[in-house]
């Protein structure tokens, strides 16, 4: 059922073109913007971070082309979610046999699949085009293991943007206005995920900071598996965190969800 | 007796336009007033923003923590740039930033009632939905620009200060413009909104780093494609007394009036066949 | 008083309708909303505007609003062009669209009545007076400091055609005024605006599905099917035209085989009741009298045509011409 619920939200939001390529020339256009501020950087500071010029440019369009797919600026599919919540419609879902969270997961990954083949790829290509990006390197199994690390990295990465935006979502229990949260949420995942500078590029006290939070679990960490910056051990290491943020939140969620869930029941939305 | 009243055909006198702003300034207090009813949420809303724009700020300082120069250009001089993008970017969204909900509005098809009242389409419009929050943008960009000037020690002159003046103003008309001329984008097509936001939020972005950075063609792009090089690096280059990239006639450094009052009009003849457009089809 | 306030000419109205036809492919349609409009309104009518869903009704409505631009024709609001005149033709009309409001959503309804004072410029004084008349007549009083979004579809409507009198419009356009409304609020609406229109001498034009609407309002009705007015005229003609049927309902003394009764013909027959359809515009007297006399009946009366079997029959009718000529074409 799952599967049949992710391919119908993948067929939905492959009929809002527009606004998708709208999204890709945005991101197309702030890719540009970041690579020439990037380059005068690392121009000055020519191994800034730990990544050399074409690794920080690569950089910068993998953050272009993740921040609709991992739904940085929105809620993705979630916004559906949060709009049920505040018309009340939720508590219609709430009495159904499935599973909310499973349910809205299967929804945003046929969200995500759909934007990985547009708002994804497409970036990556003009800039690719337009500049020397780095893909990864070395033996034939040695770049097609990155790839393969990359892709799971990817799935962790959507898993646990999708569970830290269900938890922005369930807020809407509670609050009327989630306007805040979402800026707060989207800030706070853009500076801290690495979206807007390496996390290795901040001053040792942020940099602690957001190695502490899970939102390097979103960004910094598939891309840093992309541009093969840790050795096998250390690959494993960086799955291994993204896979204990996702459970430890994916927890988080269902706890806040059975405590909605109890407030529904008692006062009826 | 009808006839005699309407008869005659006459363009907008000016008491209309008179009327078009006063009605803009009505539905804005309006607003104001309806969103200072929820003081917590209004203030909690207008902190999140003065964060959220900030925190470009805090990538260029980040930046600067690695380097004392970004092409060429110090901190407080990069600060400026910052500054002055933020303040005109955030100025013009104060004051027509809600058009970009046009398009919901035309797939609502509640552009109809807009278009029965006795006052121009773009007043109401402009009007709708005010939110003084915005206003967050324009706190924190003043506050990096008044930093900026204080380090920077520019020896004022009676013409760096008027061509200040003129930065802020043009620059607050040029971004208007583009928020103005994207929202009539919405009439011929759905979802214009991204594109509208490359314009302006991309725009202002790219305005806060010195022309230096980008590549040539980008930069001449934003002086004879979308003037966007007029709301401050033109200006700023005279006001800083840096070296144009391109080595343009210096007179391109005065010139950002011009460069408003087009994008105005441009923004304008846009926005009334926009209008003629919904008006052929409606939808 | 006979003054014409609205004269359409030969006006119509097309679209292009663009679908999607396959992954890549998109087809361009012409769609005729409206096709070849003729009609004038006097000052101070009340004219129903009926018809079936997509025939062109709301489509009018914006045209004569100024929202939208005919194709063709000839389209004149008290001698203006409401394109070109908008702006100021808007001063002296109401409009009220029955599926979405001309209030200001997210703020309290009094608000959005200040804003039209502003708007509209009307007079302190006229506007506190419209003001009191419509909160009372439409008792609006307890909504006052509601925002719109929480009101009900009834009392939204209410405020709706209250913002669109403050003016004192000379004429008032009502796109589906009752659409979704309980019986309260429609009874509600319909004595206002009889009264608007009695006491103030309000144009008023009004689409609706509702026929209810008409019989209680209107002395004239347009029906208008595939952009084209297939009759204007009184309520009673609409019957003649759309052949419309009286019902004898005749109770017998006994159970009885069906009466076959010439002039009549027979729609139901349930144990010691039967149904006689005869033309509306024939004598039921002679038809009673023949009754009478030949049947022992305990109980006789006369039904009212349904007003919705009439315009049902008329579109019917209308969409049987269109298949024929569809056919011969």
């Amino acid at each position: 059922m799952y599967a049949a619920v992710c391919v119908r939200s993948f067929r939905r939001y492959s009929t809002y073109r527009a606004a998708t390529w709208a999204r890709v020339f945005t991101n197309t256009v702030f890719g540009f913007i970041l690579t020439y501020t990037y380059i005068a950087l690392w121009h000055v500071r020519p191994h800034l971070g730990g990544y050399d010029l074409s690794a920080a440019i690569t950089y910068v369009w993998i953050g272009q082309g993740l921040l609709s797919l991992l739904a940085v600026g929105d809620l993705g599919a979630l916004a559906d979610l949060q709009t049920r919540i505040a018309n009340g419609d939720v508590a219609v879902d709430l009495f159904r046999p499935v599973d909310q969270q499973r349910w809205w997961l299967a929804v945003d990954a046929g969200r995500a699949g759909y934007q990985l083949l547009t708002n994804a790829l497409v970036p990556m290509l003009v800039g690719g085009l337009a500049f020397h990006l780095r893909l990864p390197q070395g033996p034939a199994l040695e770049a097609a293991a990155s790839w393969a690390a990359t892709a799971v990295a990817l799935v962790l990465a959507l898993v646990v943007s999708y569970a830290l935006r269900y938890l922005v979502a369930l807020t809407g229990f509670w609050l009327l206005d989630l306007r805040g949260i979402q800026l707060v949420y989207y800030l706070t995942s853009c500076f801290f995920g690495g979206f807007f500078l390496p996390v290795t590029v901040f001053p040792p006290v942020l940099e602690t900071v957001a190695r502490a939070l899970p939102f390097i679990a979103v960004f910094q960490v598939p891309a840093d598996v992309f541009l093969q910056h840790y050795d096998a051990v250390g690959t494993l290491g960086a799955l291994g965190v993204q896979l204990g943020w996702a459970v430890v939140l994916l927890g988080l969620g269902r706890l806040v969800q059975s405590r909605a869930v109890l407030k529904v029941v008692v006062q009826g939305g | 007796m009808a006839e005699a009243r309407f008869g005659a055909r006459t363009r907008p006198a000016r008491w209309d336009v008179v009327h078009a702003v006063r009605c803009y300034g009505h539905i804005v207090r309006m607003w104001i007033r309806a969103a200072l009813a929820y003081p917590a949420s209004f203030w909690m809303t207008m902190a999140g923003n003065l964060a959220a724009s900030g925190m470009d700020f805090v990538v260029i300082v980040v930046m600067f923590l690695h380097t004392r120069a970004l092409g060429g250009w110090s901190l407080p001089q990069v600060a400026f740039l910052y500054g002055t993008s933020g303040l005109t970017l955030g100025l013009a969204d104060v004051f027509v930033g809600s058009m970009d909900q046009l398009g919901v509005r035309v797939r609502e098809g509640s552009v109809d009632t807009v278009l029965v009242r006795p006052v121009p389409a773009l007043a109401q419009l402009a009007g709708d939905r005010f939110a003084l929050r915005r206003i967050g943008r324009v706190l924190q960009s003043g506050a990096v620009l008044t930093w900026s000037l204080l380090r920077l020690d520019l020896s004022w002159t009676p013409l760096k200060v008027l061509v200040f003046a003129s930065l802020v103003l043009c620059g607050t008309v040029i971004f208007g413009s583009v928020f103005v001329g994207g929202s009539a984008c919405h009439f011929f097509m759905a979802d214009a909104a991204e594109v509208q936001n490359s314009f302006t939020y991309g725009g202002a972005t790219m305005l806060q780093y010195p022309p230096t950075v980008y590549a040539r063609d980008i930069v001449r792009g934003t002086v004879f494609g979308v003037p966007l090089a007029f709301v401050n690096w033109l200006p700023a280059l005279y006001l800083l007394g840096r070296d144009d990239p391109l080595g343009l006639p210096s007179w391109f450094r005065f010139a950002s009036p011009v460069a408003a009052l087009l994008c105005a009009t441009g923004a304008g003849l846009l926005w009334r066949t926009g209008v003629r457009s919904y008006r052929s089809t409606g939808s | 008083m006979d003054e014409v306030l609205i004269e359409v000419e030969g006006v119509t109205k097309s679209f292009v309708v663009r679908r999607r036809a396959g992954r890549l492919r998109r087809t361009r349609e012409v769609v005729n909303a409206v096709a070849g409009l003729d009609f004038t309104v006097r000052r101070g009518e009340m004219v129903g505007y009926i018809g079936p869903n997509g025939a062109g009704k709301s489509t009018t409505v914006k045209m004569l609003t100024g929202i939208l631009l005919p194709s063709t024709g000839r389209l004149r609001v008290a001698g203006a062009d409401p394109v070109r005149d908008r702006v100021r033709l808007a001063q002296r009309m109401g409009v009220v669209f029955g599926q979405r409001t001309t209030l200001w959503w997210d703020l309290p309804l009094r608000d959005s009545y200040e804003l039209a004072r502003r708007i509209y410029r009307i007079p302190e004084a006229t506007y506190a007076g419209n003001l009191d008349r419509c909160v009372e007549l439409l008792e609006l009083g307890p909504l006052l400091d509601v925002p719109v979004r929480q009101l009900s579809l009834g009392q939204r409507m209410r405020g709706d055609i209250a913002a669109a009198l403050l003016h004192e419009p000379e004429v008032l356009y009502l796109d589906e005024p009752t659409i979704g409304l309980d019986v309260v609020s429609k009874r509600r609406v319909r004595e206002f605006l009889a009264r608007i229109n009695a006491e103030q001498g309000t144009t008023v034009l009004l689409t609706t599905h509702d026929l209810t609407d008409i019989e209680q309002l209107c002395s004239r009705v347009m029906v208008i099917d595939h952009g084209r007015v297939v009759y204007d005229g009184g309520l009673d003609g609409l019957h003649r035209q759309g052949r419309s049927e009286r019902t004898l309902v005749v109770e017998l003394e006994r159970e009885l085989p069906p009466i076959e009764l010439p002039g009549t013909r027979l729609v139901r027959c349930e144990g010691t009741r039967q149904w006689l359809a005869f033309p509306a515009s024939a004598s039921a007297a002679p038809l009673v009298a023949e009754l009478a006399g030949r049947y022992e009946l305990r109980d006789l009366s006369v039904r009212e045509p349904e007003i919705e079997d009439v315009i049902a029959r008329m579109y019917g009718e209308a969409e049987q011409v269109d298949a024929a000529v569809a056919q011969v074409g």
